[in-house]
């Protein structure tokens, strides 16, 4: 075994804050929507527009951080191995079979990861953000004049707002799970923890380049 | 702002008369020859008990009024452009309104009763339909104006006042004192919360009955029952809000103020808008740290949010009242009366079944400012719903309404069930047809019908009846005001209010969207959790 350092220092606070505001608005938000209660309204009402400017804040942060570095080039999607990756975790992962795919730092996303956080963040997010701040501003609307903004109803937005919410929900669910499939069920997340992730000794970067392109 | 810097120069007036007086005692000590400043009432240009016209021993009540007409030569002209003079209001919609006109749930209706309801009105000798509504005279200043409380209008004289002892009702041995005039003319002051409510606490036959927001209660108020109102705080009049101009006080129920979407009123312009409304003051935005807030005031009145309950100041009032039962007699064979735990009348052989409560958490529903009356001339129909004596118009998406916190007043009352029409019912009298004297309903409806020239079958059968009161009055202060888990949760004080989305009312919601979500949730985490064990065993066989 051999360590590699994937996950850069703004990248784990960006995940790991990322991961509890989101946790916090899921509850929050169910809460707000009606489902039970916990907090009681006001907080969460409360608690959840400050998670959703906070998460906004963080955003930008991260997008910038994206661009700046080319980390987006790990989002960009690929269908090589993707049905390596899909047949291990429904077959290999139980018969013991290796990993189709080595994590480098140019490539720390496996095909499936790609594909997943590409939905999360060019579909579920901006889903959740646009219905979440016509939610916020609902009473603005009208003011813009715009006929598609002005003329939506507060029941549709809220319905959209909350299916986005559902599917985040769901991937976190996966997401989660999926976490603890590394060589021990904690490895992957001490990795997004300290940064170094626990890869095959005998790949490097020149083997790598080899199999999955510069 | 403005009332701290009223208060500001009333206090330096104040202290300036103070610095007055002790100079001119400073200067008495010396100089015996210089005149004093003597003390100067400011709260008036006027002191009526130097005025010529009030020294004298009145005999009657339209003597004072004759009097005062002597300087305020337009006030009862101004009176007699008023609705508290007409008791009558043509609505937008062309119905004809006031108390003169429109037939209640609570003792049903003014006409054939006016020697006793119209001790309430602002004149003397409204006792039938032949009353003077032009005279001058017949204007009653003082029922508004009196400043010292010992202003009486017995039930039963029409509104007229006592000036020497008598015998009322004639042969009862009960004696009304008389009352002093001269005194109460010569302490004439601007009206206050006890001379408002006089008649307004009093509604409906007795303290709070009517209204719900309105009782005794609110003569002497604390900040918790009323934050404006106040005693020892904002002192509000009622004419505070009622901002009253050429005796024309705004803020009628007949012709009520939905939606106010104007700006807070400032000095210096001019308005024609209701001066009454929450907004005039407080204008669009009122909510200065919870700035969401401000986000329901185009959907929801002031008042929904902030009139938690009424009927909160100790005194109850009647929520429902069942004439039928009306007539029994004990086994005295005198009228029967039934009180309830806390010694409250709950029955009388004189007015049936009521039903009390204090602390009422109102009724809501959306309200554009129509009133629609059910009058004596509407056909009515008994049948499962309730008749409407008046119906609060008003929905979602009219761009007119908001959701209005109100009173529903239920009531079984007498109809005519071959002409289909409510009645009018004589109740109070001296004669042997008024309901209160022998208990006859046909008798005292016939009297009450013929007394407006309505006609009337013979015979008399009950209804159910439903009506609905805005509340207004008994604003709490900003930390009674309802939380938001009152109406954002299921089962909340809006649940049937229709037509909008309120986040939190499960009603509301797309149950496709909830069920579908939160299913293929489960089964994710069904999914993950079979995968795991999967995950477990292999690892073991393969171990």
């Amino acid at each position: 075994m051999a360590r590699i350092y994937i996950f850069k220092r703004f990248e784990r606070f960006w995940h790991w804050a990322q991961a509890a505001l989101i946790i916090l608005m899921l509850l929050t938000g169910f809460e707000i929507h009606g489902s039970y209660s916990l907090i009681g309204w006001e907080k969460a009402a409360s608690l959840h527009t400050t998670a959703a400017w906070t998460l906004i804040g963080l955003w930008l942060f991260a997008i910038f951080w994206h661009f700046t570095t080319g980390e987006w080039k790990q989002y960009i999607p690929t269908s090589r191995n993707i049905v390596a990756v899909l047949n291990y975790y429904s077959v290999g992962i139980f018969t013991g079979a290796p990993h189709p795919f080595r994590v480098t730092q140019l490539s720390k996303h496996n095909p499936l990861q790609r594909l997943a956080y590409l939905l999360v963040k060019l579909f579920i997010n901006p889903l959740i953000w646009v219905s979440g701040l016509l939610y916020l501003y609902y009473n603005e609307l009208a003011a813009t004049k715009i006929a598609a903004v002005a003329g939506l109803s507060l029941g549709t937005i809220a319905l959209v707002h909350t299916a986005a919410a559902f599917m985040m929900l769901i991937f976190m669910i996966a997401h989660i799970y999926l976490s603890t499939t590394g060589h021990t069920p904690l490895a992957h997340i001490k990795a997004m923890i300290s940064g170094w992730e626990d890869v095959e000794a005998e790949t490097t970067a020149a083997t790598l380049i080899e199999e999955n392109g510069p | 702002m403005g009332a701290r810097y009223r208060n500001r120069q009333a206090a330096t007036l104040r202290f300036g008369t103070l610095l007055l007086l002790g100079t001119a005692m400073f200067w008495n000590a010396g100089h015996a020859s210089e005149s004093p400043a003597p003390p100067v009432k400011l709260s008036s240009t006027s002191d009526h008990t130097k005025f010529k016209a009030l020294q004298q021993d009145f005999k009657s009540g339209p003597d004072v009024t004759k009097a005062c007409l002597t300087c305020h030569t337009e006030a009862s002209k101004q009176i007699h452009r008023t609705q508290h003079w007409k008791w009558e209001y043509r609505s937008p919609e062309g119905q004809l309104l006031g108390k003169k006109h429109v037939i209640n749930n609570f003792c049903t209706s003014v006409a054939s009763n006016e020697a006793s309801c119209n001790t309430c009105h602002i004149g003397y000798g409204w006792k039938d339909d032949k009353f003077d509504f032009t005279s001058e005279v017949n204007v009653d200043c003082l029922v508004c104006h009196d400043s010292t409380g010992n202003y009486r209008k017995p039930a039963g004289l029409a509104g007229n006042v006592v000036t020497k002892a008598m015998e009322f009702p004639p042969g009862s041995g009960n004696i009304l004192k008389p009352i002093d005039l001269k005194k109460i003319a010569q302490a004439v002051a601007k009206t206050s919360r006890d001379n408002c409510g006089a008649c307004h606490f009093f509604g409906g036959g007795g303290d709070g009955v009517k209204h719900g927001d309105m009782d005794s209660s609110l003569a002497s108020p604390d900040k918790a029952l009323d934050v404006h109102m106040d005693a020892t705080g904002n002192n509000f009049a009622c004419a505070t809000c009622h901002m009253t101009e050429g005796h024309q006080v705004p803020g009628s129920r007949y012709a009520p103020t939905a939606q106010d979407k104007g700006a807070a009123h400032v000095r210096g312009k001019e308005y024609t808008t209701n001066p009454t409304t929450c907004q005039s003051c407080h204008g669009q935005a009122p909510h200065k740290s919870k700035a969401k807030l401000n986000d329901h005031t185009d959907r929801v009145a002031c008042q929904a949010c902030h009139i938690p309950s009424y009927a909160r100041g100790g005194v109850a009032t009647k929520m429902s009242w069942d004439w039928s039962t009306a007539g029994r007699m004990g086994l005295d064979g005198k009228p029967l009366i039934r009180k309830d735990a806390k010694g409250r009348v709950h029955y009388t052989a004189a007015k049936g079944d009521f039903v009390l409560a204090e602390n009422v958490v109102p009724d809501y529903l959306w309200f554009n400012g129509r009133v629609r009356y059910t009058l004596r001339s509407d056909k009515v129909e008994k049948g499962a719903q309730p008749t409407r004596i008046n119906h609060f118009e008003g929905s979602a998406d009219d761009g007119r309404s908001l959701i209005w916190p109100v009173k529903i007043m239920r009531g079984r009352q007498a109809y005519d069930p071959v002409n289909k029409t409510l009645v009018v019912l004589h109740m109070a009298g001296n004669d042997d047809t008024a309901f209160w004297t022998n208990f006859n309903w046909e008798r005292a409806v016939a009297t009450g019908m013929a007394s407006v020239g309505a006609p009337f079958s013979g015979q008399v059968d009950f209804l159910d009846t439903e009506s609905t009161w805005p509340i207004t009055h008994m604003v709490a202060p900003a930390k009674d005001a309802l939380r938001c888990r009152d109406c954002h949760a299921s089962g909340g004080r809006l649940e049937k209010v229709p037509g909008i989305y309120i986040p939190g009312r499960a009603g509301d919601h797309a149950k496709w969207l909830d069920t579908a979500g939160w299913a293929i949730a489960a089964f994710a985490l069904f999914g993950v959790f079979v995968h795991g064990l999967g995950r477990i065993i292999a690892s073991r066989r393969n171990r």
